[in-house]
């Protein structure tokens, strides 16, 4: 299998404030990679990296083999900051038309192939009950979906999905995971998943990157999701502790860190 | 009435504020359906106070009242466009900028003393004062800010509803911000002349509102928001002609009425759609619950 990610040393600084130093990864073509770590620990700006918004403080970073920001077209994203439509009655549906070729010059005309490419990503993200109604009447789930399908234009080969499933209860966050998998098996894209709990992903991922104290680890679940390999990353005694296929991560003091905050 | 209209239309004035205020109408409607999708109304209310204050200085200047309004809010609004492209989270600075442009714009009326009737023409408009040069200047700048609205408008509508997603696929945000502050900048300083820069919302905020509020794809707002500015400024001028009333009042009175009733109409719409929701959400869990026994 060929690389689709390459990170080589990358550190990253941001506002004199030291983000990433040292990070380093291979991901291969078509690998569904968990990405977790505490809150501001950069998972975000990592992702970011991957398209170029981000300036480097040193090292190399490849995507597909072209620098970061040139291989953008193939790369689906779904941001973390959500959209702020409230007080319009714009439907989800010319949401994701806007988004399709969103950065070509002249006026959002629609042709017949740009809207069966909107229909098709919306089927696809599992959301054509609800593609016509006004975005902002939506659930948080159904945005969620619909945000899904505009990082689902123009058949991306990775998928940078960051945090899908904020603000999900149980029962969505796995639907959400199942149409994620479901659509990484009929593209065979690369998935990047970030997310604050473990558990829910076990099933569907190839490898784990944990992100904390600046740098990141990657590897099978069990190599990364290890009390050395946490302790090591985090620079305190990290305990992880299994029990009927749930995986806890406790700080040595007792707390309860945020990979386990949602059961 | 016909025949009052057609004696109204002999004017040469009235047929000069039909023409230009027309043209703001257009201007403002699809420049103020951005403003609506950007939420920066604020920015927009400011401009024109911004700009009352290039009026007024302009005198001092042996500029006239447009020219110095132009100049000094594409001033403000390349500013506001640098300074953030996500302008509603600045609207703290924008009213400081703004209360101390209204100082100025009071301290130039107190050095050219002859002015207060001009400023009460600034504040408030008036459409029938419009003249043949004026509105040959106003299609001119009219064309201009359409034809680079319309250039951008694929990407502007992208970056306005996703920006991050836009920021990921290679649109620079503040180039965006600070093109359409310009475009907004110019478009508020024509639609000061016709209804004042104090009811400049009436022209950008209003029909663009209403449109927001219905319109359920970008081309039926856009168009909708055409229609109705188009509509409250004719009969605005019209009523204005009727009753000789100032025209801004009846501009603005026409746009605060329909921006009433649709926000009530809209509530409504709401409602009953929530309940026939509700209803529909009963019968399926009705029919799960028998299915699971």
């Amino acid at each position: 299998m060929s690389a689709a990610i390459s990170i080589t040393n990358v550190g990253v600084r941001l506002g004199g404030h030291e983000i990433l130093r040292a990070v380093s990864a291979e991901i291969s073509s078509g690998e569904f990679i968990g990405v977790f770590g505490p809150n501001g620990a950069g998972k975000s700006t990592l992702m970011r990296c991957l398209l170029g918004l981000v300036p480097l403080n040193g090292g190399k970073l490849s995507v597909f083999g072209e620098s970061a920001g040139r291989a953008n077209r193939m790369i689906g994203y779904m941001p973390q900051t959500r959209t702020h439509l409230e007080n319009t009655a714009l439907s989800a549906r010319s949401l994701v038309a806007a988004a399709q070729e969103g950065n070509r010059w002249g006026m959002p005309w629609s042709t017949r192939v740009s809207r069966e490419e909107v229909g098709r990503v919306i089927q696809l993200a599992g959301a054509e009950e609800y593609a016509d109604r006004p975005f902002s009447v939506l659930s948080g789930g159904e945005k969620q979906r619909i945000l899904l399908a505009q990082a689902l234009i123009g058949e991306p080969r990775l998928l940078i999905l960051d945090e899908p499933l904020a603000s999900l209860d149980p029962r969505n966050q796995k639907r959400m995971i199942e149409c994620i998998a479901e659509i990484k098996a009929a593209t065979g894209a690369t998935v990047l998943f970030v997310a604050h709990d473990i558990n829910p992903l076990i099933s569907v991922m190839d490898r784990v990157m944990y992100v904390a104290g600046g740098s990141a680890v990657i590897g099978p679940a069990d190599d990364v999701i290890s009390s050395e390999a946490l302790s090591k990353l985090y620079g305190t005694k990290i305990r992880v502790v299994r029990t009927e296929g749930n995986i806890f991560i406790v700080i040595a003091n007792g707390n309860v860190t945020e990979s386990a905050r949602h059961d | 009435m016909i025949e009052h209209i057609a004696n109204y239309l002999s004017y040469e004035f009235v047929r000069n504020a039909l023409v230009a205020g027309s043209l703001a109408a257009v201007l403002g409607a699809v420049v103020g359906y951005f403003v609506v999708i950007r939420k920066v109304s604020f920015a927009a209310h400011a401009l024109a106070h911004i700009g009352f204050t290039g009026a007024t200085g302009a005198a001092l200047f042996a500029l006239s009242p447009l020219e110095g309004m132009l100049a000094i809010s594409v001033l403000a609004g390349i500013t506001m466009g640098a300074t953030g492209s996500r302008l509603q989270y600045s609207d703290q600075s924008i009213g400081m900028t703004l209360s101390i442009c209204m100082g100025l714009g009071v301290l130039f009326l107190a050095f050219y003393k002859g002015f207060a009737g001009q400023a009460t023409a600034i504040l408030f408009g008036n459409v029938f004062g419009v003249s043949h040069n004026q509105i040959i200047q106003t299609l001119f700048l009219s064309v201009i800010c359409l034809g680079t609205l319309l250039l951008f408008s694929r990407k502007l509508f992208f970056a306005s509803v996703q920006p991050d997603l836009a920021e990921g696929r290679g649109i620079s945000l503040s180039v965006l911000a600070v093109v359409f502050m310009m475009i907004l900048a110019v478009s508020v300083s024509l639609a000061s002349q016709v209804v004042g820069t104090l009811l400049v919302f009436t022209l950008i905020i209003g029909p663009a509102g209403i449109a927001s509020r219905f319109c359920r794809n970008f081309w039926s707002g856009m168009i909708t928001s055409v229609i109705i500015a188009l509509i409250t400024v004719w009969s605005g001028i019209l009523m204005a002609c009727f009753t000789s009333w100032p025209p801004s009042f009846c501009i603005s009175a026409i746009v605060f009425s329909l921006y009433s009733v649709s926000g009530i109409t809209q509530r409504f719409i709401i409602r009953m759609k929530s309940s026939a929701l509700h209803a529909d959400q009963y019968n399926r869990c009705e029919h799960d619950s028998v299915h699971s026994r």
